[in-house]
């Protein structure tokens, strides 16, 4: 499982990411974006429209699928179960967040161990540090955009410091990996 | 120095479920679990327990299980959630629901009331609140202590003010409540109609007939062969042409049940009983 966890001015690079996902990467791939409550707007229309695989907002209970892109709900954590299904969970905020990427992170570090790689970019807040931590101690790659680059330095950055990132890569590094299935 | 606790790993999880279905009678065995270990890990470390230490105190602290029952259901929700579904309920229910000589609704999984109220305040703008009856129902006896008094902090009552202005509902939110310092009490006339009492979904049966229930972001925490019979208990509690509504990520996957529900609206989970 490929994993992509970012907060504010992390749109449009999911955007771009998602429109060069190829179709033979052979994995799943969730991406867990920090969204307004009430937000509306159809993202994964959006999404859907550019992405060369299936995409899909994830739906509690739906089976685990390769070559699909899901999205986290807005206003509920999302979780992996054991038996290869999505679980929902609408308990307290982390960090303020729901979706929150620790809690994502963690539960597909949990189950997936070294078979996922997990990738944090820009965000306001902390969310995603412990996570990515979890996923690398489980054997996972763990990767961190260059706060250099990230619109807001702070969730890559608290990610560095928690000593979570095995590699700090840029975004082009990180687009080119994802196009030749890291 | 701060103590970490590490949680529970899924052996761990299995084994407790045994212990507490074996000494309780309380089976949680087919609840979601990777939801169910944050829970439980989250008590283990709101008490310091470690796993041994929550063992012994679930097998011998009779008090302390009725805590851990209270704190490992998820207690979070909120008026008007998704309020697009309460203007669905409002243009496709409401107007069938209306010719009925009485209204009586089962909020499934109540919580500390928020959606009974909410549906109280709906059917009273609806002009319908006199001849409705609400019922909420919990596992949880605290939050249903909750749910009766009707009373949230003023800080709530301002997140689920923009709920309640996407709903499409007229006026605001405070219209509906007193406000004295820092709490908002519902009014007295909402909470008329309305009766909260405990009932598990798991294991109590059909207590009444329903035009509707609402059972929202409760499946979540239950996997699928458990969601199965808990659609039969509320087949069987629905009226003919009954309503039933579930959260917006959640859906109807049992085939039987499929065929015995049409689909009134998808996006927002609202079924309604095909009558037999």
């Amino acid at each position: 499982m490929l994993l992509l966890g970012g907060s504010a001015g992390s749109f449009k690079l999911f955007f771009q990411i998602v429109k060069k996902i190829p179709p033979t990467i052979n994995k799943t791939v969730l991406i867990i974006m920090h969204r307004k409550r009430n937000f509306f707007s159809e993202i994964e229309k959006l999404f859907a429209e550019h992405s060369r695989i299936r995409l899909k907002e994830v739906c509690d209970k739906d089976g685990i699928q390769i070559n699909a892109i899901y999205i986290a709900p807005a206003n509920y954590h999302t979780l992996i179960e054991k038996n290869g299904q999505f679980g929902l969970d609408v308990s307290e905020a982390v960090w303020y967040s729901k979706p929150s990427i620790d809690v994502t992170f963690e539960s597909a570090a949990d189950i997936y161990r070294e078979r996922c790689t997990a990738i944090l970019f820009s965000g306001a807040n902390q969310d995603g540090a412990e996570g990515l931590l979890k996923i690398r101690n489980n054997g996972g790659l763990a990767i961190v955009q260059d706060p250099n680059e990230a619109e807001m330095a702070e969730m890559p950055q608290s990610a560095i410091n928690n000593k979570a990132a095995e590699f700090i890569l840029t975004t082009d590094q990180i687009i080119e990996l994802i196009k030749h299935n890291c | 120095m701060k103590t970490y606790i590490a949680g529970v790993t899924s052996e761990q999880l299995d084994e407790l479920i045994g212990l507490v279905k074996g000494v309780h009678g309380f089976d949680f065995g087919d609840y979601s679990k990777a939801s169910l270990k944050r829970r439980v890990t989250r008590i283990m470390q709101l008490k310091k327990l470690e796993f041994y230490d929550l063992k012994h105190k679930l097998v011998n602290d009779g008090d302390f299980f009725q805590h851990f029952l209270e704190e490992v259901t998820v207690n979070v929700t909120e008026m008007f959630r998704d309020p697009l579904f309460y203007k669905a309920i409002c243009s496709q229910v409401v107007p069938y629901l209306s010719s009925y000589q009485h209204i009586k609704m089962w909020s499934a999984g109540c919580s500390s009331g928020e959606e009974v109220y909410s549906l109280a305040i709906l059917m009273k703008e609806a002009g319908l609140k006199a001849k409705s009856f609400i019922y909420g129902t919990d596992i949880n006896t605290e939050v249903l202590k909750e749910a009766r008094k009707g009373i949230y902090s003023f800080r709530k009552i301002k997140s689920y003010a923009e709920n309640y202005m996407y709903s499409g509902l007229k006026g605001s939110i405070t219209d509906h409540f007193t406000i004295m310092y820092d709490a908002a009490t519902i009014h007295s006339e909402l909470k008329q109609n309305t009766l909260f009492s405990v009932h598990n979904l798991v294991s109590d049966g059909v207590f009444n007939e329903f035009q509707l229930i609402s059972c929202r972001n409760v499946f979540i925490y239950f996997e699928n062969p458990l969601q199965e019979k808990i659609l039969e208990l509320f087949y069987n509690s629905l009226s003919p042409h009954g309503f039933l509504c579930l959260g917006s990520k959640e859906t109807i996957r049992s085939e039987t049940f499929r065929k015995k529900f049409k689909v009134v609206n998808s996006k927002e989970n609202i079924y309604q009983k095909i009558a037999s």
